[in-house]
């Protein structure tokens, strides 16, 4: 008998338009003591799921059809306050953001009392405290006596999700539903994370479901995974089955397009299935196009050079100077930008990688220090109009493919903004123009009548490149251009940069802090942490004989395809 | 001609017009509000007599009371007033000054509140605090009190003659001027949420200045909420007119807004002519509160976080 059994699982979610079927006929077995993954890119399904088990839908969602089993419970009959006693008690629970899912009101201690006692068969608050600080003792909190009595801003934010983690583990659950539990974390943080589960479903014989879009993730703890594709379960199998020898045609595109930590490659294998790019683009000769006429290399190695850049932001604010407390956000950086090259910035979060990216981009002053840009001295030049010339060849792609467009213009209107204000180029060749860039980047000229809200997240990140584009920049800086994408996408928009940079000659500054990522995309890379570089180095050097310990460190955490052979013992009852 | 097919498609497919089409209250407030604002709009053409035409008033006919009451004389509609002015013609053609004021005096407000906002906002620091401390005194004054020491000196020092003829203009720059802290406020506000998106780094990036970054890029995603307080201002303005014009700063007497009239009115309460003041107190109420609920609608269908189903 499974612990948990989803029988032809239907969800849908009736709007204005038409009805949207966010999960069709899914069934699949999770037995207890064994972690299921329940992979698939955003808007496949899963977190749905996740939620829908416990009958915690927003509305206007709602099961449509199917049944769910708990320990031969037919939950999906239960009405509110029946599912109430599953919620806490049979299920727990464990969210994304490991900064928004605990209240900063109240201690761990009243969180975690008030859950024993709502759902365990105690009266006493003193037992329960026990139990919560027995509980946080496992999940692997130093000091849990002490640690119990702070609020959750004293934790950090991977010690905020071991509290969840206990949380969720102290009404004595028998499922577990970890929804993307490591998204919001760092590599190395990330790792102690699904180590720490997995141990505990295996000591404790919980089941997980397991919700990610992430097949390291999935590679380092699931014993099971079924693969998700709009709404349908496309596969399901072993963990060492789906990631070695998948069947379905998606899996094996999306297992592809995942950036390999081992070698590097030159381009990602296309993945016609998800994102289809338009058809009959008009192909312009770049060379004696208007994109490729940018002013050309005035010689000298070096584009870009930041020398001893020191910034630091006021953490506390006090009349008197001395009582005033600071971050130092950068501290003595200093790198070369050769021309042509593609050089990585990597680092966790708060490592600064973003602020240089600003500073070089004119978004941040520093405190002191100097930025060149061909041999252009940017910072404190008296000579403001050469200044504005050379920032307008140093071009951003952002992050946020949702916030980096304007929503009230139209795509033409975006992309010849710059075109028509800085007149690049005569008034009556923009439209022209802007069309070629529109198929350039594989939207389609007739993409250009649209508002931004009409695109996905990847095709706004092409229209973001292409809007850099229209400046004709020397100097790309790509500021985690793919982290809020999903892999398949990912690959066709890494792909599109490695063509431009082959084409224009474009010199690229690439942030990342997913290893993998910049593996492909780096010639050379700079790894930084608290506001330094502690190693530059070519990019094959480093990943193959890092120098620095923290660098040997990070790229032993890197997720990787082989390591799910350590865990394949511990698989299934 | 197929932009404009095009626009309006989309118009027709846009949320407002979907939630529109199913708020019942939405659809009456809206309606009602038409109605009288067409009205007010062409009553030299509804009113059958001209109030401003002193030649068509005669003593002779005052308080006579309105046409469904024993001793009626059915020429006038809704009775009379103590000059003998038709009270529906008056009625008509004081909702289109009280109209005109509240659109006028918002309008000046708005182009304030915009640009003060907007610039607070962008620029933050010690601009912005010291827009926003001004704006606070500003709001520390009632805006009535302020209007009527403007109105009051205005009127002493230029005179009644004067100022009869420019009271409208008048009314609109007080009431416009005092009140545009609470659009400054609202659009700095969401000038704070929108400046830290990245589509405001993007137009640094590419090197457009200050006051395009602001107009251009900005202010069109800060629209919505200012839609929304545009139109509870609308009736505010009015109410703030009607209110200066009962306390006898408003609108003179031969020119009345429905403000006057109540105020006229108040003085025949108790020899029995009622009509006077509560016809015209009737359509100022249903006209603020029409104007009122729409506010309201626009304030939801605006605000995503309200679950709408």
């Amino acid at each position: 008998m499974p612990l948990l059994s989803i029988k032809n699982l239907s969800i849908e979610f009736p709007s204005r338009y038409e009805t949207d079927y966010a999960v069709e006929d899914v069934s699949f077995d999770l037995e207890a003591g064994e972690i299921l993954g329940l992979v698939g890119e955003s808007g496949a399904g899963k977190s749905t799921i996740g939620n829908g088990i416990v009958q915690l839908l927003s509305p206007p969602g709602r099961v449509s059809r199917g049944e769910i089993y708990l320990n031969d419970n037919k939950i999906s009959d239960f009405n509110e306050q029946q599912i109430l006693k599953v919620r806490g008690s049979r299920v727990g629970f464990i969210f994304q953001d490991p900064m928004t899912s605990l209240n900063p009101l109240f201690t761990v201690e009243n969180q975690m009392v008030e859950t024993i006692l709502t759902n365990l068969d105690i009266d006493d608050a003193g037992e329960a405290k026990k139990i919560a600080i027995d509980l946080l003792a496992q999940v692997g909190i130093p000091d849990p006596e002490v640690r119990i009595k702070q609020f959750p801003h004293q934790f950090s934010g991977g010690m905020r999700q071991r509290v969840v983690i206990a949380i969720a583990l102290s009404g004595e659950p028998e499922l577990l539903i970890a929804d993307e539990p490591t998204t919001a974390l760092d590599v190395s943080v990330q790792d102690q994370i699904l180590s720490l589960i997995r141990k505990l479903c295996k000591e404790r014989q919980v089941g997980c479901l397991l919700v990610t879009h992430d097949m390291g993730v999935i590679a380092n703890i699931t014993d099971r995974v079924a693969v998700m594709y709009r709404g349908k379960l496309v596969e399901l199998g072993s963990t060492r089955q789906i990631l070695t020898a998948p069947v379905h045609d998606y899996t094996r595109s999306l297992i592809s397009a995942v950036p390999r930590s081992s070698v590097r490659i030159d381009r990602f294998p296309l993945v016609e299935y998800i994102e289809t790019t338009a058809k009959g683009l008009k192909q312009i000769d770049v060379s004696t196009h208007w994109l490729g006429q940018s002013k050309k290399h005035s010689g000298g190695e070096n584009l870009l050079e930041i020398e001893n850049l020191n910034l630091s932001f006021i953490t506390q604010d006090a009349i008197l100077a001395r009582n005033r407390r600071y971050l130092q956000a950068t501290s003595d950086v200093n790198l070369q930008i050769k021309q042509g090259e593609t050089f990585g910035l990597v680092g966790e979060s708060g490592s600064g990688k973003s602020t240089i990216a600003r500073m070089v981009a004119g978004l941040q002053q520093p405190d002191s220090g100097s930025i060149r840009f061909d041999g252009v001295e940017l910072i404190g030049n008296p000579n403001r109009e050469a200044v504005q010339q050379i920032r307008l060849q140093m071009q951003m792609v952002f992050q946020n493919p949702y916030s980096s467009l304007n929503g009230r213009m139209k795509v033409n209107d975006i992309i010849a903004e710059p075109i028509r204000f800085h007149r690049l180029t005569p008034a009556d060749q923009v439209s022209g123009i802007v069309g070629d860039l529109l198929d350039h980047v594989g939207l389609g000229r007739q993409m250009g009548r649209r508002y931004p809200h009409e695109f996905s997240g990847g095709q706004r990140q092409r229209i973001s490149i292409a809007r850099a584009l229209a400046c004709r920049p020397r100097l790309l800086i790509c500021d985690e251009p793919t982290s809020a994408l999903d892999v398949s996408v990912q690959a066709q928009i890494l792909n599109l940069l490695k063509d431009l940079q082959d084409e224009l000659g474009l010199t690229m500054l690439f942030i990342s802090h997913d290893l993998p990522v910049i593996r492909q995309m780096c010639d050379r890379v700079a790894i930084m942490r608290h506001g330094r570089i502690l190693e530059t180095a070519d990019s094959e050097a480093f990943f193959e004989t890092p120098q620095n310990e923290y660098s040997i460190e990070l790229l032993s955490l890197m997720p990787r395809f082989d390591r799910i052979y350590e865990n394949e013992p511990a698989a299934g009852p | 001609m197929t932009l404009l097919a095009n626009f309006w498609q989309q118009l027709l497919q846009s949320d407002l017009i979907h939630y529109y089409k199913r708020d019942k209250i939405a659809i009456g407030s809206s309606v009602v509000f038409l109605i009288l604002a067409l009205m007010a709009l062409f009553s030299p053409l509804l009113a059958p007599f001209d109030p401003y035409d002193l030649s068509q008033i005669d003593l002779m006919d005052s308080e006579m009371p309105p046409a469904w009451l024993p001793n009626a004389d059915p020429r006038f509609l809704f009775g009379t007033d103590d000059q003998g002015r038709d009270l529906w013609s008056t009625i008509l053609y004081g909702m289109r000054v009280s109209l005109l004021i509240g659109i006028f005096a918002v309008l000046l407000q708005s182009a304030i509140g915009i640009v003060i906002g907007l610039v607070s906002g962008y620029i933050g620091g010690r601009v912005d605090s010291v827009l926003m401390r001004i704006a606070d005194v500003q709001l520390s004054f009632s805006t009535l009190m302020v209007a009527i020491i403007v109105l009051a000196i205005v009127k002493n020092a230029f005179g009644s003659e004067t100022y009869s003829s420019y009271a409208m203009l008048i009314l609109i720059l007080v009431i416009g001027l005092s009140e545009w802290p609470q659009i400054a406020r609202t659009v700095r506000s969401s000038v704070l949420g929108e400046k830290e998106k990245e589509y405001v780094d993007a137009a640094h990036v590419m090197g457009f200045g200050p006051v395009r970054i602001m107009f251009k890029h900005i202010l069109p995603n800060c629209l919505s909420p200012i839609f929304v307080i545009g139109t509870v201002q609308i009736a505010n303005a009015i109410i703030t007119e009607a209110a200066l014009s009962f306390l006898g700063l408003g609108m003179p007497v031969t020119e009345p807004s429905l403000g006057s009239l109540i105020s006229i009115g108040k003085e025949y309460l108790y020899s029995g002519s009622w009509w006077i003041t509560l016809i015209p107190g009737f359509f100022l109420v249903v006209i603020v509160i029409a104007i009122n609920l729409l506010g309201d609608f626009l304030r939801d269908v605006f605000n995503p976080r309200l679950y709408k189903g």
